[in-house]
């Protein structure tokens, strides 16, 4: 059949190039793509979080992970949008096709509660996302699973429902418009974003 | 709007000069699901000297040139350039020019400005009228009646029904994709005559545009930054109004084919389910529950069933399910993700169109309604959201390849596929029914 010779052609190429970049450590659900299991070559190859263009100065100083919230970096106000950036963290990703909380993710959450707590008059909107390698309806669907799994973490570490809303925008809202492995992972997130209280 | 097709007079004209006229038998032009070689025809500028002649024959060869049914005869190999619509055409010149059938017409105006145009289609070898038809409309209709002329011919060689008065519905998207714009957009099918009714507002990025049987309304999601709404469109007031809010996202509706209910789905809590809508008395049913993603609703064209995709199973899949929810099974049996499944209106052919995924490759394919005979018509990275012609032989669908902007395109139940003729980027179509 013509369509799956194509297909078998395709699958070897991509099993070559990953097998020499190895790009990603999520391996999509549907096809069989025999790579060497990514954590043998790079343990802990999770993709950066978003670059969210902050000064220079505000890399110097990583953000604590555990505990209080690290103190403020300079020009970034206490209970403001940026220190919920910078010191939680607002994006957490994704598996393809999967809405686990993730090993990597869990700090990032477990930041953001913490700072939550601190800030009782924030609310918050969990915004799902997906990335291309879905129809939109589909990943409409998905992206709600996506917020509604980072909703769950947050309010089972204290956070009241009521100050979560939750949204999804499927494949609509990618924050890379690449079409690469790389591209794919940033976008599967959820993102915690301020919509109130703010200082 | 829609613009309204004031009393089209369709009358058959009484055959003026094939005196027992042996008719072609229906259906010359076989579809036979395998690609045939397309039947020459020769469509001169139609006489009369009044306004269109050459513009009419024109929309008439490049729809049933792009059918790919036909072979529209270059008018430039023509022997007879300026051809009597009122006269019994001169045969041998047009079998030298190797076309089967000729189609002749006459442009006339009345009195109030009304647009009549007579149409003849001939057999070239037999010398034989095949249709006789005549269209009248308001002047500004004119491509209509071009359109009408097309769908006659189709019919009558092919035994299929038309499929070229239509419109579509789509958005038009523009912008980077990280911040797109997406705009209700509708146009003929052929490309002419785009349209972008108001719609739910500059702040909100438009989705799956989809008619009413009767042609006379949209559905459609509209995502802002709080969530998404479903909107119906009245194309012939231009009013809009909102389906009751649901909590959660609404996305994916659909018109019941008496326009009276509305399939959709709601995700909340992390569970998306189907449900039912009426559209005038208000009230919701719930028509799946179990925990998966259960979404892309459609109905069959009696009414009485829905095919929709649901990951219940572990990957996303088609089922089954009567309208009241009940009976639900699934139909896709093949390896790969089907989504988007959508039941073509033609009852006495039915096919179930789907977007399926495979590796890293998608597909626009088909199914009979019971799962079997599945036939994959396409592939490329990516190909989505299949739309039925009204006709249930062509599909259009939006197709994407890494660093490029999404495009509408069809293809046929043959696997003929070609670019359809919107010169900008575009995605979500919604083909409407046969225009009244």
């Amino acid at each position: 059949m013509r369509i799956d010779s194509r297909i078998v052609i395709r699958f070897s190429f991509v099993a070559a190039a990953a097998a020499l970049t190895v790009a990603c450590q999520s391996t999509p659900k549907a096809p069989v793509i025999e790579t060497p299991p990514p954590q043998q070559m790079q343990p802990n190859a999770q993709p950066l979080p978003p670059v969210q263009q902050q000064p220079q100065q505000s890399r110097s100083l990583p953000p604590i992970q555990q505990g209080p919230i690290a103190p403020p970096v300079s020009s970034v106000g206490p209970g403001s949008i940026q220190d919920f950036v910078v010191n939680a963290g607002d994006r957490v990703y994704f598996d393809f096709d999967s809405f686990s909380i993730r090993g990597d993710a869990k700090p990032v959450l477990d930041a953001q509660s913490s700072w939550l707590s601190r800030y009782p008059a924030v609310t918050v909107r969990i915004e799902g996302n997906a990335d291309e390698r879905g129809t939109q309806e589909y990943n409409f669907a998905l992206g709600e699973r996506r917020a509604n799994a980072v909703r769950d973490y947050l309010v089972s570490h204290g956070v009241a429902a009521a100050r979560i809303s939750v949204v999804s925008y499927g494949k609509e809202r990618p924050i890379d418009g690449g079409s690469t492995e790389d591209a794919w992972q940033h976008n599967r997130n959820g993102h915690t974003a301020i919509v109130g209280g703010a200082r | 709007m829609m613009r309204s097709f004031v009393s089209a007079v369709l009358a058959a004209l009484s055959v003026l000069f094939a005196a027992g006229a042996a008719f072609a038998q229906q259906g010359d032009v076989v579809i036979s699901r395998g690609k045939t070689d397309p039947v020459p025809i020769a469509i001169p500028a139609f006489s009369g000297g009044a306004l269109h002649g050459e513009d009419l024959a024109g929309i008439i060869r490049n729809n049933l040139g792009r059918s790919g049914l036909f072979a529209p005869i270059d008018p430039l190999r023509f022997i007879e350039r300026n051809v009597d619509g009122a006269a019994l055409p001169n045969f041998p010149n047009w079998k030298l020019v190797g076309s089967q059938y000729l189609v002749s017409g006459v442009v006339n105006t009345e009195t109030g400005g009304r647009l009549r145009v007579d149409f003849r289609l001939w057999d070239v070898n037999s010398g034989q009228q095949v249709l006789g038809v005549q269209f009248a409309a308001p002047e500004e209709n004119w491509r209509r009646i071009g359109h009408k002329i097309s769908d006659a011919i189709y019919e009558r060689l092919t035994g299929e029904g038309g499929y070229f008065d239509t419109r579509i519905a789509f958005v038009s998207e523009s912008g980077p994709k990280t911040q797109r714009r997406r705009v209700l957009t509708l146009m003929d099918q052929d490309g002419n005559s785009p349209q972008y009714p108001a719609s739910a507002g500059a702040d909100a990025q438009v989705f799956t545009p989809r008619f009413s049987n009767d042609g006379r309304e949209l559905v459609y999601m509209a995502l802002r930054d709080s969530g998404s709404q479903l909107y119906l469109l009245n194309l012939e007031t231009s009013r809009t109004e909102s389906l009751s809010r649901y909590e959660g996202m609404a996305i994916a509706p659909r018109f019941s084919p008496d326009g009276g209910k509305v399939a959709f789905s709601v995700s909340n809590h992390g569970n998306t389910d189907v449900f039912l809508a009426d559209v005038r008395a208000g009230g919701t049913v719930k028509l799946t529950a179990d925990p998966g993603i259960d979404t892309s609703p459609s109905f069959s064209p009696d009414g009485t069933r829905i095919v929709f995709n649901s990951d219940r199973a572990g990957s996303p899949q088609l089922y089954v399910m009567n309208v009241d929810g009940s009976g639900q099974r699934r139909l896709s049996a093949g390896s790969g993700r089907y989504t988007t499944p959508v039941w073509s209106p033609d009852a006495g052919d039915a096919w179930i169109a789907f977007t399926k995924q495979t590796g890293n490759e998608f597909h626009i394919g088909v199914m009979r309604p019971d799962g079997s005979d599945e036939r994959l018509l396409t592939s490329s990275y990516l190909d989505e959201g299949p739309t039925w012609a009204p006709n249930g032989q062509v599909l259009m669908f939006s197709r994407e390849t890494p660093g490029s902007e999404p495009r509408l395109w069809t293809v046929d139940l043959a696997g003929r596929e070609q670019p359809a003729p919107y010169p900008g980027p575009g995605s979500d179509p919604g083909w409407s029914p046969l225009l009244k």
